[in-house]
């Protein structure tokens, strides 16, 4: 029985798989409170399950790249429950997550939204196989005249001229791919992509 | 377990991931780790550094907790956690972190307020709190005084800083004197190895004019700024800083505040005892001055031991055990991290 879950972009949603179907699942979409919304979204997909905790096999958790106070939530989470459950814990690429749900036939990038007037994003071929590592850039860095999934190609439609579904991850996706052991596994480590915003301090000010 | 609840409590507020383990008001763990030493050289913590630390080390000290304790997480009452005041995104993570303890292995979830649970950390020191008492909590983050009829329930805001906390000065003075973060030890060790309160530095909020308005609230910017000017002052003509004097003035102008509103305090709630705590009341001279001050009026002084007095797991889980006996309602699923809880919130 298989937990999945997935915090980095503004969609907080989870997935429960017993091993052939996705047998109970919750999403909500809501950029600034995933510390309220994911454990009850956990507590409403067990529940549509009728799954206890206890019954969890194995914790699957989306490790971004994504906004990092968003994308902690979920992965702190995945590792506290996987602890005292005494359960594996492994992680996706949140836009190989996006990529399951893409429904076309030709090459195509995921790129999700970063903040700053940046996306995160990769490239994939025509079967969904990522061509690319994850990386943070410009939407014209990143720009791609093929079809764009995630939330970064609707944001930035200049660079991403063929926007298609899916916006967001969904953990029914990420359960289906990791349940089909189609999944490229990653320890539960976030993908922050960027170094903490932090200057040493400027000399002193005179106060005279 | 009526009398003597399990409780974990889990502190993610500022710098230190702590994970606590008590029964009643008995410690059983208190596994902390610190990122202290990542935040030295920006002289002062920096919110994401301290995040992504609070990540790394969330569950490593779930675990040593557990294994100090000698208790299986099963075993436990409830969980207790720090849901503000602090730095949100720090917050965060121990509000998640504990919510999926919670919810993994059944249990209820208290989201506490961090300056309560410095209060209720005492209890593990010197036994059940007063009927009334007034806490001076000191640290990095908060100058406040509070009137507390129940840690559980009625917590009472008489006053606190207007601008930087006594512990933020203490950094900022520090690092003036080329002394390392966090300044706090290092001014009182400076002040202890020789030196003298040689200047009169100011105290702020204590003129007649100031007590009407603010007889419970403190001030030490300018207190910070003249200590600079001082220095300065010094620089410029070309002659030595005596760093241990300056360091014993600037730090009896603090204590000298401190201990005087604190006292007061008391005596107009009727209060016979007086807390302290947070990272400041590890402070030597602090100590010394508030039971010399409240003895002179027979008001006992109950401060726990320095681990105890800067942030820890403990003293979310004293809290938490507190709860669980007097049958508080446990918080939500939906809980969030308030980085700015009022101190009246116990529990959210």
């Amino acid at each position: 029985m298989l937990l999945a879950f997935d915090t980095s972009t503004a969609a907080v949603t989870v997935a429960v798989h017993d091993g052939s179907s996705v047998v109970g699942s919750h999403a909500v979409v809501d950029p600034l409170r995933h510390g309220e919304l994911l454990a009850p979204g956990i507590v409403a997909a067990l529940d549509a399950a009728s799954v206890s905790p206890r019954q969890l096999t194995r914790i699957v958790v989306g490790v971004g790249p994504g906004p990092f106070t968003g994308l902690r939530v979920g992965i702190v989470t995945a590792r506290t429950m996987g602890a005292v459950l005494g359960v594996p814990v492994v992680g996706v690429c949140s836009l190989d997550v996006v990529a399951v749900g893409v429904a076309v036939d030709e090459p195509f990038v995921v790129a999700t939204d970063a903040r700053r007037k940046e996306v995160y994003w990769a490239r994939y071929d025509a079967s969904g196989t990522r061509l690319s590592e994850p990386a943070v850039a410009k939407p014209s860095t990143a720009a791609f005249d093929g079809p764009a999934a995630g939330r970064g190609a609707v944001l930035y439609p200049e660079s991403f001229p063929r926007a298609v579904a899916p916006e967001y991850p969904d953990a029914s996706d990420l359960a289906r791919l990791v349940g089909a052991q189609r999944a490229r596994l990653l320890p539960p480590e976030p993908l922050y992509l960027r170094r903490p915003d932090v200057a040493a301090p400027a000399a002193r000010k005179s106060v005279l | 377990m009526a009398d003597d609840p399990l409780v974990v409590g889990i502190e993610t507020s500022c710098d230190e991931t702590g994970v606590g383990i008590v029964q009643g008001n008995t410690l059983l763990a208190d596994a902390i780790a610190s990122s202290v030493e990542e935040h030295a050289r920006f002289g002062g913590v920096v919110p994401e550094v301290a995040s992504r630390a609070h990540l790394e080390a969330m569950v490593p000290m779930i675990e040593r907790a557990s294994a100090e304790a000698d208790v299986a997480l099963d075993d436990v009452d409830a969980i207790a956690v720090t849901a503000g005041p602090g730095l949100a995104g720090a917050l965060l993570v121990g509000v998640a972190a504990a919510k999926a303890l919670a919810l993994s292995l059944g249990k209820p979830l208290y989201g506490v307020n961090h300056l309560s649970a410095h209060v209720a950390v005492d209890q593990l020191e010197h036994g059940p709190l007063p009927e009334r008492c007034v806490a001076l909590l000191v640290s990095g983050g908060h100058s406040s005084l509070l009137l507390v009829d129940d840690v559980t329930a009625a917590v009472e805001p008489l006053g606190a800083t207007i601008d930087d906390a006594a512990g933020e000065a203490f950094d900022k003075v520090a690092r003036l004197l080329g002394l390392p973060f966090p300044g706090g030890p290092h001014i009182d060790n400076a002040a202890r190895e020789g030196g003298h309160i040689t200047l009169d530095f100011p105290r702020g909020l204590t003129s007649n004019r100031d007590l009407e308005r603010h007889r419970f609230d403190f001030s030490f910017s300018g207190l910070k700024t003249a200590v600079a000017r001082w220095v300065e002052a010094r620089e410029q003509r070309g002659e030595p800083v005596p760093v241990a004097d300056v360091a014993a003035s600037f730090q009896e102008a603090v204590c000298d505040v401190l201990t005087r509103k604190a006292v007061d305090a008391c005596r107009a709630t009727g209060a016979g005892h007086l807390v302290i705590g947070g990272g400041v009341a590890a402070n030597s001279r602090l100590r010394v001055l508030a039971e010399e001050r409240a003895a002179r009026h027979q008001i006992k002084v109950r401060v726990p031991r320095p681990a105890l007095c800067t942030d820890n797991g403990a003293m979310v889980a004293a809290l938490g055990s507190e709860l669980v006996r007097r049958g508080r309602e446990p918080s939500a699923w939906d809980l969030p991290a308030d980085s700015s809880m009022p101190v009246t919130t116990v529990v959210a």
